[in-house]
């Protein structure tokens, strides 16, 4: 367990911007991207997806492909390994169901569930040859919501499903899930409330967006080691669910770190590395590529959870919180396992009350298996607790933010889920907000015809901790080679990096990073939950510790002293007692005649991140005969513990907001009447353009996270909570009308306004 | 997508002659900012693309005193960035400005706007209110169209097998005349229309009433439609905001549109209400220059 650190002030390289390591490659477009991997020998696989919503698969002709000109191998689920049917007392545990979401066996969950691939010379005889493949469905009626899924005589989507209902088995559900935190007395603080407010927000399935698709490439070697390129957020999870579906141990194959074009949380999961794999084997070795296309993407790998989230909140005349009650009920997509646990920690988790319930359901629908996406599952919950907040205040006339602080989560506070928060800083971000120059202006004069609204809402997001790796290498020239486990989709190279440096004593530029493949680093935990920077970056400065004990003893040996005697400060060395100094610059010039190299490395296993708040103010324009929304002026206002690069922890909240807007404003899974998607291209799938969207404003908070050496929280995911409720909130305060409906789009604004 | 041969002819006789001898399993080639992802998607069982970017008459570009010609091949940055149709052209300039982005409107063409013949396509009805005619080339000889005949259905026009849109004529626009077209996206550029209108003017010489009046309407119909009633309601019509308004109002009932991802019925009629009444305003802002 790590220990409380004491909070330093002055640093040397943390709190600087130093341009990121990985930038000249990136920006010249040298970097390495999945997609672009060539190697000798290369042939393209292809997979056939299902045209339809919820099927049967009654028969798989593959002949046809077969002996299609080119075409060097065929395969169906068949050819996966046989999954472990370790079964839980759940039924199918929600990994081993990833063998029949990778490629679908007897039936078919969502249009696009993969269902057979081919290889071929290349990529249009591939794409040509998997269209030859007959595929005979029964139809059977599609799912595509919480409320049909749970209907009396709703179809069953999973026949071996088996519910766990508060404890209770249940079978011939789609509820794979039901859980309940509770503390307090709920009734009673409901009774004792002179205001309940109690409001249901209903929200789409959303997509992350990323620019690059997924894609892998494979080898299968004769000697049955396997190696795989693939766009990730994790080499290391990769390495695992590949091994695992293919049926070979995780020491047989081998994942190269390639550049991440956008993850967002939607690339934690292996669509097509498997595939590639037993291609490549049944290709004899050759090595296989298979990229998807963007339809492919929207339609068949993880979007955010859609579904319904009520809150009934009570409170006082005097403006405190008596008792609170979410019901959280989230699409999974066609296999159990939404980000419903996760919107259940966070839904309550900013405020301070003496009774919470919170109730959750995970539930089975005939769309794509949903995914992490940027602090999963808590900007649904925001949207709900947030409009009612907000709503409360509205009735009651109260100050937003003062209300928010007279109610605010501190440290001893107990979180919905029943942990007892640890020092957090949303008091001094609700302060900071009250305090920033957005929230005291005037909300500005609108074009002529316009309305305009402003919105506040907060948010909350745990922050991981887990399991990583760094090594560190001192060459001869001063400078330290690094190896680190993480992925890096945000410019953590740069931030873990830096940690090393400040321990160190050198320049961010001294640091050399690296990110190996799976076979030559230690585990390391994907990319996600805000977590590499916190986790990677503690092992980077425990390594660096190492490096510096190391050091002190080739000191000792050059100055015939004692380790003990031996100080280190700033990059440099020196005697208690003599007046020596010697820097790790001129020492490593020294290493050969003092016992050799030195190297380093620390692997953690970081126990809890470090509980990241957000404030969001957001002021928008409406267009009132039209519906259109423009996003005039947004500030995010977040604790950030210690921003370790001020630039790239300021690009991070600036990004969430972005994805944020999109989310409140026009994204969304827009289904044709068979419940596939319909607008599955950008064109239609309406992400912000940078002609959508002001300047974002940040400021950033700095309370320092207990658990961590330089105080770092973990700043990527809490700035997606706040956006969906803010805008709504505004759009509110425009128009005097609350859209409980997700996208706030411009036909429901129109509506809203003229009713 | 399976392999098909590229012909680049330098005549539209030869051009005509490729077409005909692949009949449907050829596509003229404009921009291709529309046929290379459709080619992609499998919409066509693709013998040849015939790229009409070799051939003079598809590149023309000619502002006269006759008119305008826009050949089929021109992309629209030539169109907006030509001095001549911006002075005399604006209501087309307003279609070519929000095509794509700027990569696309390098490529992008009037005339590929055209024959994809979507009902959104921001090219088409100013094209249609300035009373353009499409120059068609064919096995049999030349033909002429009027624009606003040429679409008939979502991605289906009057061009047969073996034929070319060779190029576009507009006449000039008369004196005290102005037009502009704009469309409604919920985001702010590189969107689809969720209802468009284009709207050209003609004022009589006291510039207090309407000569005659064209309205067309994107986006809420199978193809682009003109309003007919709401244009005739117009001709004669003193200018103001009772007129306007119930030219608006009639154009809203002569959309038709469906709803899809991208609005709604309800949505897209009352649209069409709100941007007719803006679009006739901005028209006559033009036309009293």
């Amino acid at each position: 367990m790590v220990e409380l650190f004491e909070n330093k002030a002055n640093y040397k390289v943390i709190g600087t911007r130093p341009v990121r390591h990985d930038g000249v490659d990136k920006v010249t477009g040298r970097a390495v991207y999945g997609a672009d991997v060539k190697v000798p020998g290369l042939i393209w696989g292809e997979v056939l997806r299902s045209t339809e919503v919820h099927a049967k698969i009654k028969s798989i002709d593959t002949s046809a492909a077969e002996k299609f000109p080119g075409v060097i191998a065929v395969m169906t689920h068949d050819d996966l390994a046989t999954p472990g049917r370790d079964t839980t007392r759940n039924g199918l545990n929600d990994v081993d169901r990833e063998f029949f979401n990778i490629m679908a066996k007897d039936k078919v969950m969502y249009k696009g569930h993969v269902i057979a691939a081919v290889a071929a010379i290349d990529r249009n005889t591939a794409q040509e040859a998997v269209r030859k493949i007959k595929v005979e469905y029964e139809k059977l009626q599609p799912v595509t919501n919480v409320d049909d899924a749970v209907a009396k005589n709703a179809p069953i989507l999973l026949d071996d499903l088996i519910g766990d209902h508060l404890g209770e088995d249940v079978k011939n559900t789609n509820i794979a899930t039901h859980f309940r935190h509770e503390f307090g007395n709920v009734e009673e603080g409901f009774e004792s409330a002179d205001l309940i407010v109690d409001k249901e927000v209903t929200l789409q399935m959303v997509h992350q967006g990323y620019i690059e698709p997924h894609n892998a490439t494979a080898i299968w070697n004769e000697d049955n080691k396997v190696t795989v390129w693939s766009s990730t957020q994790g080499s290391f999870g990769v390495r695992d669910q590949t091994a695992k579906f293919i049926g070979l141990p995780p020491s047989s194959v081998r994942v190269n770190y390639s550049e991440i074009g956008g993850g967002f949380g939607g690339k934690t999961k292996v669509y097509l590395s498997p595939i590639a794999a037993i291609l490549s084997k049944k290709s004899n070795g050759r090595p296989v590529k298979i990229v998807m296309d963007r339809p492919s993407v929207f339609q068949a790998t993880g979007p955010a959870p859609g579904g319904k989230v009520r809150v009934k909140m009570g409170v006082t005349n005097e403006g405190k919180i008596t008792a609170a009650h979410a019901t959280i009920r989230y699409e999974a997509g066609a296999y159990p396992g939404s980000a419903v646990n996760a919107g259940a920690i966070c839904i309550f988790a900013c405020y301070e009350m003496p009774a919470s319930r919170i109730d959750g359901y995970d539930i089975v629908v005939n769309k794509p298996k949903s995914a992490a996406y940027r602090a999963p599952g808590s900007p649904q919950a925001a949207f709900a607790i947030e409009t009612v907040i907000d709503e409360i205040c509205d009735q009651k006339g109260w100050d937003k933010i003062q209300f928010r602080l007279d109610n605010a989560a501190k440290k001893g506070t107990r979180r919905g889920d029943g942990v007892l928060l640890e020092k957090i800083g949303f008091e001094e971000s609700l302060q900071a907000a009250q305090k920033s120059e957005h929230w005291n202006s005037d909300i500005g004069k609108s074009k002529e015809g316009k309305l305009r609204g402003r919105g506040l809402a907060c948010g909350y997001w745990m922050n991981g901790g887990g399991l990583s790796t760094c090594d560190l290498m001192l060459t001869d020239d001063g400078t330290v080679m690094m190896n680190e486990g993480s992925a890096d989709i945000g410019g953590t190279r740069a931030s873990i990096a830096m940690q090393a440096a400040e321990v160190l004593g050198l320049s961010a530029e001294d640091i050399k990073p690296t990110i190996p493949d799976t076979d030559s680093i230690g585990y390391t935990g994907m990319t996600g939950g805000s977590r590499t920077t916190f986790a990677t970056g503690y092992a980077a400065y425990l390594a660096a510790q190492s490096m510096v004990d190391q050091l002190k003893s080739r000191v000792a040996i050059l100055w015939e002293l004692n380790e003990d005697d031996i100080d280190f400060n700033e990059g440099f060395f020196t005697s208690n007692d003599q007046e020596l100094k010697i820097s790790i610059k001129e020492l490593s010039g020294k290493l050969e005649s003092t016992g050799g190299p030195v190297s380093s490395t620390a692997s953690v296993n970081m126990a809890a991140g470090g509980n990241g708040y957000a404030v969001h103010i957001c002021d928008l324009e409406i267009d009132p005969e039209t519906g259109k929304t423009d996003v005039v002026r947004y500030t995010a206002i977040q604790d950030v513990g210690k921003a370790i690069h001020p630039s790239y922890a300021e690009g991070q909240i600036q990004g969430g907001v972005v994805q944020g807007i999109g989310w409140a404003l026009n994204e969304e899974y827009y289904l044709h009447p068979d419940g596939s998607m319909a607008n599955h291209s950008f064109l239609d799938y309406r992400m912000p353009t940078c002609l959508d969207m002001p300047m974002i404003e940040t400021i950033m908070v700095e309370v320092p996270n207990p658990n961590h050496p330089y105080g770092v929280r973990g700043v990527g995911e809490v700035t997606l909570a706040p956006p969906i409720a803010a805008a709504s909130n505004a759009v509110k305060d425009a128009t005097n009308k609350r859209i409980l409906e997700q996208p706030i789009k411009p036909s429901r604004i129109l509506k809203a306004i003229r009713d | 997508m399976h392999p098909f041969n590229y012909v680049a002819p330098k005549t539209v006789e030869e051009a005509v002659n490729v077409l005909e001898k692949h009949g449907d399993k050829a596509r003229p080639l404009a921009g291709g900012t529309d046929l290379l992802v459709q080619a992609r998607g499998n919409k066509w069982d693709l013998e040849a693309v015939v790229d009409v970017k070799k051939i003079p008459e598809a590149m023309k570009l000619e502002a006269s005193d006759d008119g305008l010609i826009i050949g089929s091949g021109v992309p629209c940055y030539q169109i907006y960035e030509n001095e001549e149709v911006k002075k005399h052209y604006a209501g087309i300039v307003d279609g070519a400005f929000i095509i794509g982005g700027i990569q696309i409107q390098s490529r992008a063409a009037i005339g590929g706007n055209l024959c994809n013949a979507a009902p959104s396509g921001d090219a088409i009805c100013p094209l249609i209110v300035y009373g353009a005619t499409a120059n068609i080339a064919g096995p049999n000889g030349e033909r002429k169209i009027a624009v606003e005949d040429f679409c008939i259905g979502p991605g289906k026009t009057v061009i047969k097998n073996g034929e070319l849109l060779v190029s576009i004529s507009v006449p000039k626009p008369a004196k005290r005349s102005g037009a502009a077209y704009e469309r409604f996206i919920p985001r702010n550029e590189m969107d689809i229309a969720v209802a468009a209108v284009a709207v050209s003017v003609v004022i009589d010489n006291t510039g207090e009433n309407f000569e005659s009046v064209n309205i067309a309407l994107a986006s809420v119909g199978p193809t682009p439609i003109v309003a007919r009633k709401a244009s005739d309601y117009l001709a004669g019509k003193p200018i103001n905001d009772a007129s306007i308004s119930e030219a608006a109002s009639i154009a809203k009932d002569e959309a038709s549109p469906i709803s899809d991802m991208r609005g709604t019925i309800e949505h897209r009629k009352h649209l069409i209400e709100v941007i007719t009444n803006r679009m006739i305003k901005e028209s006559v802002k033009r036309a009293r220059g």
